[in-house]
């Protein structure tokens, strides 16, 4: 994925490390390497990568982890300003 | 439990899936092309043999299906409405409630002697693994990204490589998402030249639509940057907004075919349509977003944001230049 870099510093991921357990989960469902492995725990490497998808957070089963999840559309966003409703894709 | 009357798939696509394929492509009939949900078996799968679980979306199972040459499982349809793994996901119909529920109806327990689920990856967000453990006793293990590496996944004992669980946005993706785009806004772009053909003076209908068409033109080209362009050289645009590098490409193509139809447009005319096809290509580039596989809903809001008031202000301008035109002299 060189070359695909997104605005930075908005993402709204947020790791604690108190409460995780180390179980990789997060490691597993998240499809870009925003996490890293550490001995006992995971650190957030990249949060710049992160795009909110949500599925560390449902995943982890410690609520380690903590996201605004929702989809980077355009469209669905604007659907969800125009309906004042939460965005929502038609794909 | 009976499994006599569990269907049984093959893995090679026929004609009929080739042309749905074609046709849902082209926005056809999208939501309707789904199959029931449900137990599928791919081979000759035994009460050991690993279940695999997908959307009932056809274009997913397709894919998942013709990718099982040689191994021997089950498939677990979750009923996603006709929507794809990861959308379904984001919306929860591909989730923990409907993964149980199927698992249930099925009566899944009773035709493996295991307890374990390979759920697709990019499901994840809507479901939660030790949820649907907790609830079902069903272990739930994610397996690659793309069904392609799923035969390499059950090989390697359910072991996927740090490849198979990052997405990419190739060049091809692009390429194919560009025909879905344009099916897409062909539906706009259609009408509104009509419009500018009927318009249009001149003698003989050639005349007009060769006049409609020139006129059209900058703003076809906007269109043109936006949906075809944009998602082909995005890597290497400048910019980390899209609305920003549409308006980049937006500007250089409009501009490039005002200079090539020069006599077409008078210099007010030349910056009404400059302005309004920029404003365009921003937008509709900044629509490409959700095709992507690396932009955040903060990302986008972010840049929404600030794109928007821009792209409606030119698009103002150039209205209000059309207005002082028609009517001031």
């Amino acid at each position: 994925m060189t070359g695909f870099a997104y605005i930075r510093g908005v993402t709204t991921i947020e790791l604690d490390p108190l409460l995780c357990n180390g179980c990789m989960m997060c490691i597993k469902v998240c499809p870009h390497p925003v996490f890293e492995a550490l001995k006992r725990a995971v650190a957030i490497r990249e949060p710049n990568l992160c795009i909110e998808c949500g599925a560390c957070a449902l995943n982890c089963p410690e609520g380690a982890l903590n996201v605004n999840p929702g989809v980077g559309c355009a469209a669905a966003i604007l659907k969800g300003w125009v309906t004042r409703s939460k965005p929502d894709c038609s794909c | 439990m009976n499994t006599t009357d569990v269907p049984t798939v093959s893995t090679r696509l026929g004609l009929v899936d080739r042309l749905g394929r074609w046709r849902v492509r082209w926005g056809i009939g999208r939501s309707r092309y789904r199959i029931p949900p449900g137990l599928y078996r791919v081979g000759t799968p035994d009460p050991s043999s690993p279940v695999l679980v997908t959307a009932n979306y056809k274009l997913s199972f397709d894919a998942l299906r013709s990718e099982l040459q040689g191994v021997d499982a089950w498939v677990l349809v979750l009923d996603t409405m006709g929507v794809n793994v990861w959308c379904a996901a984001g919306k929860g119909t591909f989730g923990t409630d409907e993964l149980v529920r199927q698992v249930e109806t099925t009566g899944l327990a009773e035709v493996v002697s295991h307890r374990k689920l390979v759920a697709p990856q990019l499901g994840a967000p809507g479901v939660a693994a030790h949820e649907v453990r907790r609830i079902c006793g069903f272990k739930v293990v994610y397996g690659p990204v793309r069904a392609r590496d799923i035969p390499a996944f059950l090989e390697s004992g359910m072991r996927a490589t740090d490849d198979m669980r990052r997405v990419t946005f190739s060049l091809g993706d692009r390429v194919e998402l560009v025909g879905v785009e344009l099916a897409w806004v062909v539906k706009w772009v259609v009408p509104i030249v009509a419009v500018m053909v009927l318009l249009a003076g001149g003698e003989s209908i050639l005349d007009r639509t060769r006049t409609g068409m020139l006129t059209a033109s900058p703003i076809l080209a906007g269109v043109l940057a936006g949906v075809v362009l944009v998602p082909i050289f995005l890597p290497w645009i400048p910019g980390r907004a899209f609305s920003l590098k549409g308006a980049i490409l937006g500007a250089i193509v409009v501009g490039a075919t005002l200079a090539l139809t020069p006599g077409v447009h008078s210099v007010a005319a030349s910056i009404q349509v400059f302005l309004l096809g920029t404003a365009v290509a921003s937008f509709l580039a900044m629509q490409f977003t959700g095709a992507t596989t690396f932009t955040s809903p903060s990302g986008v809001e972010w840049e929404m944001r600030r794109a928007l008031p821009l792209q409606i202000g030119a698009a103002v301008i150039a209205g209000g230049i059309a207005v002082v035109r028609i009517f001031g002299g």
